[in-house]
């Protein structure tokens, strides 16, 4: 059991055993097409470690018994899919104003509404830092591969204890069900990061009043009776209509993200040193970028690919950094243009025009058709 | 006399509820019950969703949770099957409880998870000002029913029953020695169970109903002349019981509950696969 292990298996079920790897040791989900083998894996071996599976009524059921789970000490997951990831909306916005850590996998399909269930698409790009309403902290992960499902699942949980914020996983029908080989690290190999507990007898008086620029410890509950409320509220946690409290600690969930960035901040450059053609991508429509890439540099065109894994928060300096030499900047999406938005925000479209290439049909982006789409606008 | 202090957070009073609210009143009977189970403080986590009662949680000396609105029971469920050493009781009004929280309440019923909730019912979303609810009463006038509710109202007991609650009952905030023993019977109670207690909101739903009643005071009368024990409701017709309210334990079963049966499994899966 102390070896790492090669197996091969669908992005679904490398997000859970991530999880498992974490020491996630609750999941409350609902089914939903193309996530539901998270939770299917997750019923499977959580009773088997002593963990906990629960399949609730809906969506927003799931994210409560999630959130209650993780204040009772819990490291605690659910995993949905678009119209599921509609409606956990409004207890991600209670997650992030009570500080609860949890990690939320949206294996992203066709939308809107019911959309194309069976058929990938990156539909949440945007929902995934603005679904919830009011001003708060957005992290989402967006993993490119099996592996990286695995991986990035146990970083979601790092980010998501320590920061005590959900960390939202953007996985798509392709990765979620797509197999590959990977290798499951040893234990120990990878770093996993538990909540900061309150020293000695546990108790902690202030669990809203951050220490310094890092988040408060997080008690269990059982330890100092708090309270906890998706009102605004003081450093004690009870509610408060203090502008000059509420000023504060408004802005401070969110800064206690955008400040500490090293633990967050994750982005893949290939060939993008000298790139004229610098593709913007993410999740499997950067899997079809790299490709395109690979076919460029055989024909001699300078062109590269710029992939946040950490998509929110957006990596802006290095992204401005990386376009600062490109003709183009073209940005491959399953969407109708959801990451142009950003790109269009970061750098100037005078200097390094955007292409937005853009499939909603349900079917994937595959090289060719990126390659087909820049032909007449980047190649000469 | 009951020292309440020793279990409220006394600094946090006075609490928001009007005078004449009948959430005080229940949330005494509530202590006292909770008293009487001799439970230690640090092992109580209470739970709420939004609304006039939802704020109990804020006053009182245990673990407390105040989540959004009608989804207290999801909370609720995570915390008892994360951690089942907990005693964890849920308090609802009727439009957090059976409304915007319908959907839990049934499958909170139906799982037959340990939990206890307590529905505040006045028949009226007291917090936003007096919109009726799935309890207000056919024909009452409130914010968003000027001329009259049209809607008819659901028997809370009966649907928790029905959904598979193992323990129900029924009390009012007058009646309030039984409520204290309802209340303590569903806190020890094995599983699921539900105490609906009939109180009013003068406030928004009483001062409406010109015709009804005068005061706070006729709306507490309402409640005594109004509430009949089971007993003697077995012995009434339907014609005779109507526009009143039965009251007492009316459902008290024993059924195998949630988290016993998650831990039975997680025994029977020690030593590898089966
Ligand atoms: S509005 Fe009604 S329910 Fe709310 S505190 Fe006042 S009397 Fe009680």
């Amino acid at each position: 059991m102390s070896e790492a292990k090669y197996t091969f298996v669908q992005g679904n079920t490398a997000c859970a055993e991530g999880a498992l790897y974490a020491g996630c040791d609750f999941f409350g989900g609902y089914p939903i097409t193309p996530s539901t083998e998270v939770a299917e894996h997750m019923s499977d071996m959580l009773p088997r470690r002593g963990g906990k599976f629960i399949q609730m009524e809906d969506e927003i059921a799931s994210l409560g018994a999630v959130i209650g789970a993780a204040l009772a000490g819990s490291k605690a997951m659910t995993a949905t899919s678009g119209p599921g990831f509609s409606l956990m909306q409004e207890l991600i916005g209670y997650a992030c104003i009570a500080e609860v850590p949890c990690v939320i996998v949206d294996v992203m399909r066709g939308g809107p509404s019911t959309g194309l269930p069976t058929s990938p698409a990156q539909s949440d790009l945007l929902q995934a830092k603005w679904g919830t309403h009011g001003d708060h902290p957005a992290i989402a992960l967006i993993p490119n591969s099996v592996e990286e499902m695995f991986t990035e699942t146990v970083r979601a949980f790092n980010i998501a204890e320590y920061f005590r914020t959900p960390v939202i996983i953007l996985g798509d029908e392709i990765i979620g069900h797509m197999r590959e080989k990977i290798r499951i690290p040893a234990p120990g190999e990878l770093e996993v990061i538990n909540r900061k507990l309150p020293d000695g007898d546990g108790v902690c008086r202030l669990p809203y009043r951050a220490d310094g620029k890092n988040p408060a410890c997080l008690p269990n509950f059982g330890k100092g009776r708090f309270h906890v409320t998706g009102l605004n509220h003081d450093g004690s946690g009870f509610p408060t209509m203090d502008p000059s409290i509420v000023q504060g600690s408004n802005a401070r969930i969110i800064d206690k993200v955008y400040h500490q960035r090293e633990l967050i901040d994750k982005v893949e450059k290939i060939q993008c040193d000298d790139a004229e053609i610098l593709f913007l991508a993410v999740g499997s429509a950067a899997r079809a970028a790299e490709e395109a890439v690979a076919v460029l540099r055989s024909q001699g065109v300078r062109a590269g690919l710029f992939r946040p894994v950490t998509l929110w928060p957006f990596p802006k300096k290095e992204f401005r950094a990386a376009a600062e030499r490109s003709k183009f900047v073209v940005v491959p999406e399953m969407n109708l243009g959801q990451l142009r938005t950003v790109a269009e925000r970061m750098i100037d479209e005078s200097k390094h025009p955007i292409v937005p290439v853009n499939l909603v049909n349900g079917e994937p982006l595959d090289p060719e058709f990126i390659l087909d789409s820049i032909k007449k606008c980047c190649l000469k | 006399m009951f020292d309440y202090s020793t279990m409220l957070r006394n600094e946090k009073l006075p609490h928001i509820w009007c005078p004449g609210c009948g959430h005080g009143i229940v949330m005494k009977s509530l202590l006292r019950a909770i008293a009487k189970t001799g439970w230690g403080k640090d092992d109580i986590v209470m739970v709420s969703g939004i609304g006039c009662a939802s704020r109990l949680p804020g006053y009182v000396d245990f673990n407390t949770l105040h989540t959004a609105h009608g989804r207290a029971l999801s909370f609720a469920t995570g915390v008892k099957l994360s951690q089942p050493k907990f005693h964890v009781i849920v308090v609802s009004g009727d439009g957090d409880a059976l409304a915007i929280g319908g959907n839990h309440f049934i499958h909170a019923c139906r799982r037959n998870i340990d939990l206890t909730l307590i529905v505040f019912n006045n028949g009226i979303y007291g917090m936003t000002g007096g919109q009726y609810s799935p309890t207000t009463p056919y024909g009452d006038k409130a914010a968003t029913a000027p001329h009259g509710n049209l809607e008819p109202d659901f028997n809370v007991a009966d649907l928790a029953k029905g959904a598979g609650a193992t323990f129900v009952a029924r009390g009012s905030s007058y009646h309030v020695p039984q409520l204290d023993d309802y209340i303590y019977k569903a806190l020890t109670h094995k599983g699921f169970s539900v105490v609906d207690v009939v109180e009013a909101c003068w406030t928004t739903h009483g001062r409406k109903q010109k015709t009804k009643y005068k005061n706070n005071l006729d709306m507490m009368k309402w409640q005594r002349d109004n509430a009949v024990p089971l007993a003697k409701a077995q012995t009434m017709s339907p014609e005779e019981l109507k526009g009143k309210f039965v009251t007492g334990i009316l459902h008290d079963v024993d059924r195998p509950e949630y988290v016993d049966r998650y831990e039975a499994l997680i025994e029977s899966l020690k030593g590898g696969d089966k």
